[in-house]
């Protein structure tokens, strides 16, 4: 009896999961919902919800500032979180984490305190075709502004990174590196351990723009050997408006800040100012502190599912639908990469993405569809948009029958005065 | 399938425009022309006019769409030749009634077939936007006009 109990909690039960994100259990236009729009964003499980409403219910306050009790439990359960996020991705320093709005802040922090201060007229920035658009036009701007150069590593027509021509645009120009670790319009994993010691073998930094995989793939920044590691807490069951940077402790020591404000600095008078310790340097003013904790939450929450174990589920789901999407007549799935994640990115022969989104949404299935802040991916592929379901943990076989099963419907609503 | 609202929606007609839309092809001789766009999702259109005396003599467009926006278009091409600027103006001012379900669609034919966007607000602009594209081509106020 317990030898079966113990079994059974390494299972992965996922009606308890669903169990546990209270948004799944609604109907949306009369039919119950089938979320597949996790690219994007993801649901929240209780314990997200609970630890961002305790943070308001009983210990809201600032945090670093006062001597009070509930200024203390505020600033003990922020900094829990932050420890949290350290061990999740394995570094080596709580020092190393900083808490940024987003993946997309991350990124034009390290643009500006980082790479601008290095950047030379004639300089090169490496990025690839996969990019989402946060990881493409802070380095445009800063191209413009410095007479850089923008240089883009291409994709094969799986949709995948060639290493062989990635190693071609490293060059003795090359001043940065900013790669996705997945990318979000088709999924694709790169192999980004062999990116970051090519690049460091030419003594090249490098940002993984980790967005898309921290909920789906184990991160660990020390194995990667990454210099920077950025990601979204909204988009691995926690809070918007709450994200994370990784950064080599050496490199954000030497690093100016980004914003200025309270919290940042040691001390303040007209004269001088001096910053304040890795890494508030990075965070003025006032942060999310309740996005901090329930990012904090959001990683323990993963971590008791295992991220194995979730993982594990995905790729059966990944198959599942593969095969049952590939075989609707019509349908080109973009992006068919050997590394990839639950995304599935097609188009439907005579019907246009945005008629395919609206059509499901009556099915109470949400998908995206559009360019998904990726709109060199959609000209790699001739495409100008997709239609694209994203998994998460708590997806089933089920719910991707009834995807399949809309998309038949829907095409035959197309085919009646063909 | 949300049958009965999602029929409302795609109605044989707006099925078959999309599938087969209508005048779509490059006025050669066109007087006026605009070119529109939602960024969005991204649709694009063009529309080509040979105005005379204030007289749509001829109208075309060209584009990439959702069936929404293409089966708009080529109803409204349609619809538009012939008519003068003050009608055309009446024309759009009842069809964004319908589409936003304000009006009835009397006075409006074939064009009444949008009765099922109220239903959908975030599609309205799909429909809405070779009018405003046709508008900004016989104003020929901005060469291109845009959704947002
Ligand atoms: C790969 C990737 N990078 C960056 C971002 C930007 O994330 P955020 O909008 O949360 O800053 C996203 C979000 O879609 C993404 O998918």
């Amino acid at each position: 009896m317990s030898a079966l109990r113990v079994l059974k909690s390494a299972e992965f039960d996922l009606l308890q999961i669903r169990r546990d994100f209270p948004a799944l259990h609604q109907k949306v236009h009369g039919k119950p919902l089938v979320y597949l729009d996790n690219a994007a964003t993801t649901q929240k499980p209780k314990a997200v919800i609970d630890a961002v409403s305790q943070f308001y219910r009983s210990d809201c306050s600032n945090v670093h500032r006062a001597v009070h009790a509930l200024s203390e439990r505020a600033t003990n359960a922020y900094e829990a979180a932050r420890r949290t996020v350290q061990q999740f991705i394995n570094a080596r320093s709580e020092r190393e984490i900083v808490f940024v709005r987003g993946a997309t802040e991350a990124i034009n922090l390290v643009m500006n305190s980082f790479v601008r201060p290095r950047m030379k007229s004639g300089g090169e920035i490496l990025i690839s075709v996969l990019e989402h658009h946060s990881n493409i036009v802070p380095w445009q701007l800063l191209a413009e502004q410095t007479a850089a150069r923008l240089v883009v590593a291409p994709i094969n027509d799986d949709g995948e990174l060639m290493l062989d021509e990635f190693e071609q645009c490293l060059s003795s120009r090359t001043v940065f590196v900013s790669l996705a670790h997945i990318s979000n319009a088709l999924g694709t994993v790169l192999p980004v351990r062999e990116i970051v010691q090519m690049a460091h073998a030419r003594n090249i930094p490098v940002l993984i723009d980790g967005a898309q995989a921290v909920a789906h793939a184990g991160v660990d920044v020390h194995e990667l050997d990454c210099d920077f590691y950025a990601f979204s807490g909204h988009k691995v069951f926690g809070p918007t408006g709450i994200g994370v940077l990784y950064g080599r402790e050496n490199l954000l020591d030497e690093m100016p800040p980004y914003q200025a404000g309270g919290d940042m600095i040691r001390t303040v008078t007209f004269e001088k100012t001096t910053y304040n310790d890795l890494p508030y340097k990075f965070e003025a003013g006032t942060p999310h502190i309740a996005g901090a904790i329930g990012l904090g939450a959001a990683l323990e929450y993963l971590k008791r599912v295992g991220i194995d174990r979730a993982g594990a589920h995905e790729r059966g789901l990944l198959a599942y639908g593969t095969e049952l999407l590939t075989a609707i007549p019509g349908l080109r799935m973009i992006g068919t990469a050997r590394e990839k994640i639950g995304v599935f990115s097609f188009v439907l022969e005579g019907v246009h993405p945005h008629d395919v989104g609206t059509i499901l949404d009556r099915d109470g299935i949400a998908v995206r569809t559009g360019h998904h802040c990726a709109q060199p991916v959609m000209e790699r592929f001739g495409v100008p948009a997709t239609t694209r379901a994203s998994l998460a943990l708590y997806n089933s076989k089920a719910e991707l029958d009834a995807l399949a099963n809309g998309i038949r419907r829907l095409q035959k609503l197309f085919a009646i005065s063909g | 399938m949300n049958d009965i609202e999602i029929a409302d929606l795609y109605q044989e007609l707006i099925v078959d425009h999309s599938r087969r839309p209508r005048n779509y092809r490059r006025l050669e001789n066109a007087t006026h022309q605009a070119e529109g766009f939602n960024p969005l999702c991204g649709d694009k259109v063009k529309v080509y006019v040979d105005l005379e005396n204030d007289v749509v003599r001829d109208i075309s467009f060209e584009g990439e769409g959702c069936a929404i926006s293409k089966a708009s278009a080529s109803l409204m091409t349609e619809t538009i030749k012939g008519k003068s600027k003050a009608e055309v103006e009446q024309l759009f001012s009842r069809f964004r009634d319908l589409a936003t379900g304000t009006g009835d669609g009397s006075g409006l034919g074939k064009l009444a077939v949008f009765s099922g966007l109220r239903g959908f607000p975030a599609r309205v602009k799909c429909a809405t936007l070779v009018w405003h594209t046709l508008r900004a081509a016989l104003e020929q106020t901005a060469n291109i006009v845009s959704t947002e």
